[in-house]
């Protein structure tokens, strides 16, 4: 089975109002995810939306427990399935669901379509196999190239990501590089088969600043040299503004806010959205006020069924609607929604 | 330079840790230098940052200070004594008088003690209070300062979220009534929104108990706006220290440069915007340390003497220090 | 100061806090676990059953019956007198396996609480200290563990057999090879333990809880005993408790080699090594302890086991 090539390849980011134009290149709809444990059910995912055009980039953004891992693992059929249960949804991909595949179609898409790269890279790789067969598996298995072919094709793929002196490095294992550099080789295993869409999961949560800045740069290189598109998983919102152009704000298992890049930082809508940046520190402004704005109260439980507005107990403006029933998500404006009862009226 | 005050006194500090090789009989054979000279000072009711990537020390500069590992080389004094000579009462008094926050909020905690044995901990060791009854009014007193109802005195730390335990922990750093609390990366594991909790927390705390901080973090957003003034630490050794907003403003040290350069900044425009300055490479390891400059190396203003002789450590602008051979 | 609030009117932290999951306390989280693991309760289902014989059997049958020897109805099969027949002096073989269960659980018991003593207190030292007492202590315990136990058992048995006087104990008296045979157990079986403790120690003293204690200013025997110990509790009591059934076989086997606990006090394993002549002509000699001690060891590997799943706070299964 062989996915269409990228079409926006040396096009530049797709055109921003445009997106009801372009055929969207993956489409999630109304997935609930849950998983049932001793201590009872965890709704992790509540009915979860959202697509991603070719060649864009999307970022989901939230705290710890949000769900927006599980969203990704359970869109790739990647959850364990006791104690998982993929209640509902549809994620419709070039036309075929990928939650109603067949397992053999599913390991054609994963991997050759669609490629995932994870917080931790040392436990993504094989400790055991050196990195260059770790790459040219990918090869020979999606591509059937010949051993040659791989090793060939392998050695251009580290010095994509830039790893200096890659013929000699195919044959060293995970533990003789650094932490960036193994993010860098999951990326070129990512990258193997020339996928449509990168999902990178927390990818450089575990790095240092100036090695976190490195795999951006790269990620935003190659995102332009290969045209694929990206859906970038992270709490940090600062890097999200340098990379993304589309943003997905998720609590508890919801998406509270969709929009531009641009319309979610200058323009937040949803009182989360809002205290989330609010309590930020800056490294580039003086600091005006005395204190953060923090959120009070915690992270929701998500061993409680869900009914009303999940950010009701920590909001500002809640009232007794928020409480009472789930707000949907809503537009306040051309590409931004939130879904929020008190939204646009203040 | 106001030098009057002054709590905290770190001279030269080194801290080296031996590697050794054989199965009987074990020989050292080299030594990590994970703190090789570090001279700075803290006055009372300050915050000092002290920040860097992983591998440049900063925890393990924290923890010697502290008295957690006996320095290889070099002075600390808190409050007059001398870390390193203490012994016996004048130890327990420095146990009492400098304390320490973890980072991490689920192993710093015995998860078979209850919080109240936790928090009372210091008070049972240093015999501050005589009775139970005395201390337990004490820890509930500790608990409602730190924003923890104090009915749940019996509980167990795993039935306390991430930032609860965090509260747990300022709570007994706070318990023998300290001077000089070292805070080594408190927020890291904690949630945005969890973070700017104990952050306000930590402040407050400073001002009513006029605490005195050394903050070791690498989130340099953060950093700014905690500290008073910030040390940027690389491979054992300080290469710029000043006031928070003149290192953010008119960072000297390339390293600093480089560093300030990649934190990302939360707005699009802005962000996308800048001049960055990818560092090319990895963060060399402490066992075996590049000559002269470390950061020789990496560093785009590099010259030929860098590589031989390691940059002297000087004052630049009032207050503000660097060690570079390039800065002028 | 409380929390900060960003003007907020929702519920206050005191409300907040009772969301909380309701606490389920280390013990009930034992507990619940415990009861999970059929085999673990069918084996302490067995060996209470086990005790009791033992215990309340003694108030059937009287010590001196169980000694008294009649050589004229020696080596009967089992019949309605004597249901587990009579042995090669004559003894009845019920009585004396019921004297010769409280000695072999008795002997199973204390030497386990020995080793599990010496064991803690080397693996504490060693994994806390490190250094050169961990250096001396490992190659002590390397050393003994590299001597065939069995060896062991043999030359001690043989160096103290005979020299220990016997006890006179709530109002019986314990030969005094009771006391060598649970001695040289302890003595031997100790290593396993102190491993085990040594590495929970290790990697326990590395935890930020213990940098704290020691940051308050806590002395180093109440971080050992207070701090540490507590966390390693599981496989203390795991290790404790598989002692036991270890050391009922070696009992079991010295006694059989003639070394162990001497006639005319019953042992298990004496009782085997007097069916020594007789395993086929005489089945009902051997047959009976031999269950018991099979059952006994049963009971307490699975009790083990269950305790080890109960106990583990890495098994997320509650």
């Amino acid at each position: 089975m062989v996915c269409g090539m990228p079409s926006i390849l040396a096009a530049g980011l797709p055109d921003r109002d445009e997106e009801s134009m372009m055929t969207n290149l993956l489409e999630l709809k109304d997935l609930r995810t849950r998983f049932h444990t001793p201590e009872g059910t965890i709704y992790a995912v509540n009915g979860v939306s959202f697509h991603i055009a070719d060649g864009e980039t999307l970022a989901i953004v939230g705290e710890s427990g949000c769900g927006k891992s599980v969203t990704m693992m359970s869109m790739l059929r990647l959850i364990p399935i006791p104690p998982g249960e993929i209640l509902s949804g549809s994620a419709i991909f070039q036309g075929k669901d990928l939650l109603q595949l067949s397992d053999r179609e599913l390991e054609h898409i994963r991997g050759q379509c669609i490629s995932m790269v994870f917080q931790e890279p040392m436990t993504s790789l094989n400790p055991v196999l050196t990195v260059g067969r770790q790459l040219t598996e990918s090869l020979q298995v999606h591509l059937e190239m010949d051993k040659l072919q791989a090793r060939g094709r392998a050695i251009e793929l580290l010095d994509l990501v830039g790893i200096a002196d890659p013929n000699n490095r195919l044959g060293d294992y995970p533990h003789q590089f650094s932490g960036g550099m193994r993010q860098r080789v999951m990326i070129a295993i990512a990258l193997a088969c020339n996928p449509n869409l990168l999902i990178a999961d927390e990818p450089t949560t575990a790095l240092d600043v100036t090695i976190q800045a490195q795999i951006v740069e790269l990620v935003i290189r190659l995102r332009q040299q290969q045209g694929m598109a990206v859906i970038w998983v992270t709490h940090d919102l600062g890097v999200v503004a340098g990379l993304a152009d589309r943003v997905v704000v998720m609590y508890s298992g919801y998406i509270v806010e969709e929009g531009d890049v641009f319309d979610i930082y200058n323009r937040p809508e949803h009182p989360y959205t809002q205290a989330l940046l609010a309590a930020l520190p800056r490294s580039d402004r003086r600091r005006e006020n005395t204190r953060l704005k923090s959120i009070p109260g915690a992270p929701p439980n998500l061993l409680v069924e869900p009914s009303g507005c999940p950010f009701a107990p920590r909001c500002p403006l809640a009232a007794q609607d928020c409480r009472d029933a789930n707000p949907v998500l809503s537009p306040v404006a051309p590409g931004h929604r939130i879904a929020c009862w008190r939204g646009g009226d203040r | 330079m106001n030098t009057d005050n002054i709590l905290v006194k770190v001279d030269n500090l080194k801290k080296y840790f031996p590697v050794t090789r054989g199965i009987v009989f074990q020989r050292q054979i080299g030594a990590v230098r994970a703190v090789d000279g570090i001279s700075f000072f803290i006055r009372a009711g300050e915050t000092l940052g002290l920040v860097g990537e992983s591998g440049c020390g900063k925890t393990t500069a924290g923890r010697t200070i502290l008295g957690m590992y006996p320095s290889t080389a070099g002075a600390i004094h808190i409050a007059g004594h001398d870390i390193n000579a203490a012994k016996g009462k004048e130890w327990l008094m420095i146990r009492r008088k400098a304390q320490m926050i973890f980072q991490d909020p689920f192993a710093s905690l015995n998860p078979r003690w209850t919080i109240n044995s936790i928090i009372s901990e210091p008070l049972r060791v240093h015999k501050l209070l005589p009775t139970e009854a005395s201390r337990v009014k004490r820890v509930k007193e500790l608990m409602e300062l730190v924003g923890l109802s104090p009915r749940l005195l019996n509980r167990f730390p795993h039935e306390f979220s991430g930032g609860q335990r965090q509260r747990i922990g300022v709570a007994r750093a706070l318990a023998s009534d300290p001077a000089f609390i070292v805070c080594d990366e408190p927020i890291s594991a904690l949630d945005v929104s969890i973070q700017a909790q104990v952050v306000n927390l930590l402040e407050d705390l400073q001002d009513q108990l006029n605490l005195t901080y050394l903050f070791i973090a690498h989130d340099l957003s953060m950093v700014r706006h905690i500290c008073d003034r910030v040390a940027v630490m690389y491979l054992g050794v300080i290469v710029e220290l000043a006031d928070h907003n003149e290192l953010y403003e008119r960072p000297l040290h390339p390293y600093t440069q480089a560093l300030l350069s990649a934190v990302p900044i939360p707005d699009p425009e802005k962000d996308r915007a800048r001049q960055r300055t990818i560092l090319a490479g990895d963060v060399p390891s402490p066992l075996n340390p590049p000559s002269g400059c470390r950061f020789h190396p990496r560093c785009m203003f590099a010259q030929e003497h860098c590589s031989q002789v390691e940059p002297e450590w000087r004052q630049i602008f009032p207050d503000h220090w660097v060690a570079c051979h390039e800065v002028k | 100061m409380a929390i900060d609030t960003v003007t907020a009117p929702g519920p206050t932290q005191a409300s907040l806090d009772d969301l909380l999951a309701p606490p389920l306390t280390l013990r009930q989280l034992f507990w619940r676990r415990f009861r999970r693991h059929k085999m673990a309760l069918f084996g302490s289902v067995l060996l209470v059953v086990l005790v009791l014989y033992a215990t309340l059997g003694a108030f059937v049958f009287s010590e001196s019956y169980a000694n008294f020897t009649e050589t004229g109805i020696r080596l009967q099969a089992p019949s309605a007198a004597h249901p587990f027949g009579t042995d090669t002096v004559g003894r009845d073989i019920l009585a004396r396996t019921i004297y010769g269960g409280q000695i072999s659980l008795l002997i199973g018991i204390t030497a386990a609480l020995i080793e599990t003593f010496i064991g803690v207190l080397v693996g504490a030292l060693a994994g806390y200290y490190g250094g050169k007492l961990d250096n001396l202590l490992m190659r002590l315990t390397e050393t003994m563990l590299s001597v065939p136990q069995l060896f062991l058992l043999i030359v001690m048995a043989k160096f103290f057999g005979g020299k220990v006087p016997d006890l006179a104990l709530f109002g019986r008296t314990f030969s005094g090879s009771v006391i060598v045979i649970i001695g040289i157990i302890g003595l031997t079986s100790w290593m396993y333990v102190a491993r085990i403790v040594r590495a929970e120690f290790l990697s326990l003293k590395e935890n930020e809880f213990i940098l704290a204690a020691r940051a308050i200013g806590t002395p180093r025997w109440q971080i050992i005993l207070y701090h540490i110990l507590p966390n390693s509790i599981a496989p203390i009591v795991v290790g404790a408790t598989l002692g036991v059934a270890n050391a009922i076989t070696t009992e079991a086997y010295i006694s059989f080699l003639g070394l162990g606990v001497q006639p005319p006090t019953a042992t298990w394993g004496n009782m085997l090594e007097g069916a020594y002549n007789y395993i086929e002509t005489a089945p009902w000699l051997w047959i009976f302890p031999g269950i018991l001690i099979v059952l006994t060891v049963l009971g307490i590997n699975f009790l083990g086991d269950g305790l080890r799943d109960a106990l583990d706070p890495r098994s997320r299964a509650a």
